[in-house]
C-alpha cells in the first residue's frame, strides 16, 4: 500500500496530542509502519498547532508535505482553512464547526470571517461535525478529541483495529468508557 | 519489543540500555523530554541543573567518578557549556559520556539557529547525527561503549523533527554496567598547561583513529540503487530524501560525522553525474566533500535555514510542490502564541507596558511573549541571563547623557538561577539605576513545567530545599527590593513609580503561580485562594468601550451584536486583570 497521510490540527490546548497518539498506537498494533510528528514549545500557548500521522508499509518521512495528506481533520474551522494547502486534490477534510478567536481577533485587529465553512465548502469535500456538542452530550466537553478521532477512524476505513483496548491501555480508568463512547459517536457522526 | 517512541525518549531508552548511572541537564526546546524520560528510571540519578555548564560539569564529575553518564541540552545551551566542552574533549572520560545538543533548523523555539556540528569539529569530539527513533536509541547506546573506547565524550546531534517525531524501535533490557570508581591520574585529569600540552597530542592521535572508524563504521553507509545520481545526507534528511527520490538515486547515509569518512565519500561519488548534499542549515559536509576534489549541489540549490522537508526538497530540485487545492486564503487570521488566560505575567505587562519612556530589556521565558500588543512591554530579547546585565550597560550609556533614560529588565525565576543571578551581582557591584524584575512563578513554564532550585522540588519529585530569592537579592547588597501580587495592577504601578523615582538599583520580585501549573502543598498554603473564582460581566453596567480587551486575555471578547464583553467561563481562570480595567465596574467575580 502507499502510505497514508493524516493532518490533525487544532489550536494549543485542544487535545490533538492525545488523539494522534491513540491513532499511532493503533495503527502499531495493526502493523502497520507509523511516524507521527508533532512541534512542541513556544506554539502551545494559544498558537496553531498541528500533528502530523503517516502509515503504511514503510514510511520514510515524518513530515506531511503540501498537497501530501488525504485527510485533514481540523479541530477548529479558522485552522482547517490555514492547513488546507497541505490537503490532496481528492483529499478529505473533516472539520469540527467550533471556533476559537486568534488574539487579533479578540482584540479587535481583525475580523473572523462568519462563512469559513462555507469558503471550506467551496473549496473541497468537507464534512463539518459539532464534536464539542457531542461531547457535552456525551457529558464532558474535552473529549471532543476522541470524537474527531472517531471521525478519522471511520473516514480512513480503520474500524478494523481494537480500538477499544487502546483507550483502556491508555487512558485512565475513570476516562475510558466516556472516550470509548466519544470514539463511537465520533464514528457515527460521519 | 516494538515501541513507538520520540527521539528524545528513544535517547532516554538507549542511556538506560546502556546502563547509564547519572543524567543531568537544563530544559530547554526540542531537548526537554529527554531528560524529562531519564528521571522515570529508578535506577538512574536523573537531575534538573541550574543550567547547562552545571549540567555538563557534573556529567564530567560523574564520568572521573567511573560512572556512565548523558548531559543533554539544546543547541544555545551548549553555548553556556561550551567552557567545560573543549578541555573534557582534553581530560577524556571516566567512564562512557554523551553529550546531547539538540538543534532547531526552523527555529520553533528559539532565538537563533545555528548549526551545533561546528562544536564536535571545533572540539574536536567525535559526533552521531541519528535520522530517526530506532536509530536515537542504537546509536546513544553504542556511544556510551565508543567513548570509553576512544576515551571520548561522544556528542549526539539532534534536530527538532528527530527529537519530537515518533517512529518504532525495538528495545531491550538495561545492561549493568558497573561503577569503575576513581583513581589519580594528574597527568589526565589535571589540565594545567604542562599536561594540556601532552593531552593535545593525544587529540590528534585519537582523531585520526576515529577517522580510520569513521570510514568503516555501520553508521555511514552506501545504499547502491545503480543510479548516477548520488545523494549525501544526514540526521532527519534521509527521510526527507528518501520520500522524494524513492530508489531513484544511490545514497550515502552519513550517521557518524565528525570525522567526516573521506575515503567512504570519495568512493561513493567516483563516477558519479551528480552529487547532492541535503544536510539543514550550514553547509558542513558539503564543504568536506569538496575539500575532496568534487562538485557537488548543496547549498547552491537548497536553502541554508529552515528544515529541509520534503515539499522544500521538491520545490528546490523541481520548483514545484505536489499539486494543491487552489482557495482563498485572505480570510486565516494569523494566530499568534499568546499568555494563557490567568498567567501572572498579563498584569505585570499591562503596566510595564505603559512605561514607554524606559528601555524595557526581556529575556528568554513565556515572557518574552509580551513584546507584542497589547502589551508592547519588551523592547529587545537575546540570550538567557542577559536582561539584567544588557540594562546593565545600557545604563551606564545613558548615564553619560544629559537626560538619562531609566532602563528596566525582567526575567523569570528559573532564567534568573540558570545566569540571572550572574548579571544581577555585576548590577549590585558595578551599580547601575536599573530595575530588574524577577518573574517568579514557581516554576520554569514555557517548556512544560519543570522544578528548578525555587519550586522545591527535584527532576524526580523528591522535596528539596528551595531558594529564597529575596534573601539572596538582599544578601548581594540591594537595599531596594519589592515582593509584590502581579495580579494587583495598581500595587505594580505604584512599586514601578517609587523604583524608577530612585538613583539606585532596585530588584521586584513578582510572586505568583504559573496558571498551568499542578499545586504543590507548598503553593496550595502560600497562594489558596489562586485560580479558585470565576469572572462574569454584568451586561447592564458593561458599555462596550472594550477597555478590557488591553489585557489581552484568550478568555475575553466582544459580542459584536449585543456590544457587550464576554467571558468565555471554560477559559477564566479568575485573575481579577479584566476587572480591574473595566472603568464601569461591570466584571466581577461570579455569584456562587
Amino acid at each position: 500500500m502507499t502510505t497514508k497521510s493524516v493532518l490533525l490540527v487544532g489550536v494549543g490546548g485542544q487535545g490533538t496530542i492525545l488523539a494522534s497518539k491513540l491513532l499511532t498506537l493503533g495503527l502499531m498494533e495493526a502493523g502497520y509502519d507509523v511516524k507521527m510528528s508533532e512541534i512542541h514549545g513556544m506554539s502551545q500557548r494559544g498558537g496553531s498547532v498541528s500533528s502530523q500521522v503517516r502509515y503504511g508499509e514503510k514510511v520514510f518521512s515524518p513530515v506531511i508535505e503540501l498537497g501530501g495528506a488525504d485527510i485533514l481533520v481540523s479541530f477548529e474551522l479558522m485552522e482547517a482553512l490555514r492547513w488546507l494547502e497541505y490537503l490532496k486534490p481528492q483529499g478529505k477534510v473533516v472539520v469540527n464547526n467550533y471556533r476559537i478567536n486568534p488574539m487579533p481577533v479578540i482584540s479587535g485587529k481583525a475580523d473572523y470571517a462568519e462563512d469559513i465553512l462555507e469558503q471550506l465548502q467551496k473549496a473541497t469535500d468537507v464534512t463539518a461535525m459539532n464534536a464539542a456538542e457531542i461531547a457535552e452530550k456525551l457529558g464532558n466537553p474535552r473529549v471532543m478529541n476522541i470524537v474527531l478521532l472517531g471521525a478519522i477512524v471511520k473516514a480512513m476505513g480503520l474500524e478494523e483495529i481494537d480500538w477499544e483496548s487502546i483507550i483502556r491501555a491508555n487512558v485512565k480508568p475513570a476516562f475510558v468508557e466516556m472516550n470509548i463512547q466519544a470514539l463511537k459517536a465520533g464514528a457515527e457522526a460521519l | 519489543m516494538k515501541k513507538l517512541l520520540t527521539g528524545d525518549e528513544a535517547i532516554a531508552r538507549g542511556a538506560w540500555e546502556a546502563g547509564v548511572h547519572y543524567a543531568a541537564a537544563y530544559p530547554g526546546t526540542p531537548s526537554t523530554e529527554i531528560l524529562e524520560n531519564l528521571s522515570t528510571y529508578p535506577e538512574i540519578t536523573a537531575e534538573w541543573s541550574s543550567n547547562e555548564k552545571v549540567a555538563l560539569e557534573s556529567v564530567i564529575g560523574a564520568s572521573i567518578a567511573g560512572g556512565r553518564a548523558i548531559a543533554s541540552m539544546k543547541h544555545v545551551g551548549v553555548n553556556v557549556a561550551a567552557d567545560p566542552l573543549f578541555t573534557f574533549a582534553y581530560t577524556g572520560v571516566g567512564a562512557g559520556t554523551v553529550i546531547v545538543t539538540a538543534d532547531e533548523p526552523g527555529q520553533f523555539s528559539s532565538q537563533n539557529e545555528q548549526d551545533n556540528r561546528y562544536y564536535a569539529l571545533s572540539a574536536k569530539l567525535p559526533m552521531l547525527e541519528p535520522s530517526d527513533s530506532s536509530e536515537c536509541l542504537n546509536m546513544t547506546k553504542d556511544a556510551f561503549s565508543l567513548s570509553e573506547r576512544f576515551d571520548v565524550p561522544v556528542l549526539l546531534r539532534m534536530t527538532t523533527r528527530v527529537c519530537h517525531s515518533k517512529s518504532i524501535v525495538e528495545v531491550s533490557e538495561r545492561q549493568n554496567v558497573p561503577i569503575k570508581g576513581f583513581e589519580r591520574q594528574p597527568e589526565k585529569f589535571v589540565m594545567v598547561p604542562a599536561m594540556s600540552r601532552l593531552r593535545r597530542v593525544v587529540i590528534e592521535d585519537r582523531m585520526a583513529a576515529l577517522k580510520d572508524f569513521s570510514n568503516d563504521c555501520s553508521y555511514n553507509f552506501i545504499v547502491d540503487n545503480k543510479s548516477d545520481t548520488g545523494v549525501i545526507c544526514s540526521g532527519g534528511c534521509y527521510c526527507y530524501a528518501q520520500e522524494v527520490f524513492g530508489d531513484r538515486v544511490s545514497y550515502l547515509k552519513l550517521g557518524f560525522t565528525n570525522p567526516l569518512p573521506d575515503q567512504l565519500i570519495t568512493k561513493f561519488c567516483q563516477g558519479k553525474e551528480k552529487i547532492y548534499v541535503i544536510e539543514e542549515n550550514d553547509p558542513y559536509i558539503e564543504h568536506e566533500v569538496q575539500r575532496l576534489g568534487f562538485s557537488p549541489l548543496g547549498k547552491s540549490v537548497f536553502p541554508a535555514y529552515g528544515e529541509l522537508t520534503p515539499d522544500v526538497l521538491r520545490k528546490s530540485i523541481y520548483g514545484e510542490s505536489l499539486p494543491q487545492i487552489e482557495y482563498e486564503k485572505k480570510d486565516v487570521v494569523n494566530r499568534p502564541p499568546t499568555l494563557c488566560a490567568g498567567c501572572p505575567h498579563r498584569g505585570f505587562f499591562m503596566e510595564l507596558g505603559k512605561r514607554t519612556e524606559l528601555m524595557r530589556c526581556g529575556d528568554i521565558g513565556c515572557y518574552t511573549l509580551s513584546f507584542s500588543p497589547p502589551y508592547n512591554a519588551i523592547d529587545m530579547t537575546v540570550c538567557m541571563g542577559s536582561g539584567f546585565s544588557i540594562a546593565h550597560g545600557a545604563a551606564k550609556v545613558f548615564a553619560q547623557t544629559e537626560k538619562p533614560r531609566k532602563v528596566a529588565a525582567v526575567m523569570g525565576d528559573s532564567t534568573f538561577f540558570h545566569t540571572g543571578i550572574n548579571s544581577l551581582l555585576n548590577t549590585a557591584y558595578n551599580q547601575s539605576p536599573t530595575i530588574n524584575v524577577i518573574l517568579d512563578n514557581r516554576i520554569t513554564g514555557m517548556t512544560g513545567h519543570q522544578e528548578n532550585p525555587g519550586s522545591g522540588y527535584t527532576a524526580k519529585g523528591e522535596p528539596t530545599d528551595a531558594i529564597d530569592i529575596p534573601a539572596l537579592v538582599k544578601a548581594m547588597g540591594f537595599k531596594h527590593v519589592a515582593v509584590i501580587d502581579p495580579n494587583d495592577l495598581q500595587q505594580v504601578s505604584e512599586t514601578l513609580d517609587k523604583f524608577i523615582a530612585l538613583d539606585e538599583p532596585s530588584v521586584i520580585i513578582t510572586r505568583w503561580p504559573c496558571a498551568l501549573k499542578k499545586f504543590s502543598p507548598e503553593d496550595k498554603a502560600e497562594f489558596p485562594a489562586a485560580y479558585s473564582e470565576k469572572y462574569t460581566v454584568d451586561e447592564e453596567k458593561c458599555i462596550g468601550c472594550k477597555l478590557c480587551l488591553k489585557a489581552g486575555c484568550p478568555a475575553l471578547s466582544v459580542d459584536k451584536n449585543k456590544k457587550k464583553a464576554v467571558i468565555d467561563r471554560i477559559q477564566c481562570l479568575g485573575c481579577n486583570v479584566c476587572a480591574q480595567l473595566c472603568p464601569k465596574k461591570a466584571i466581577g467575580k461570579e455569584v456562587k
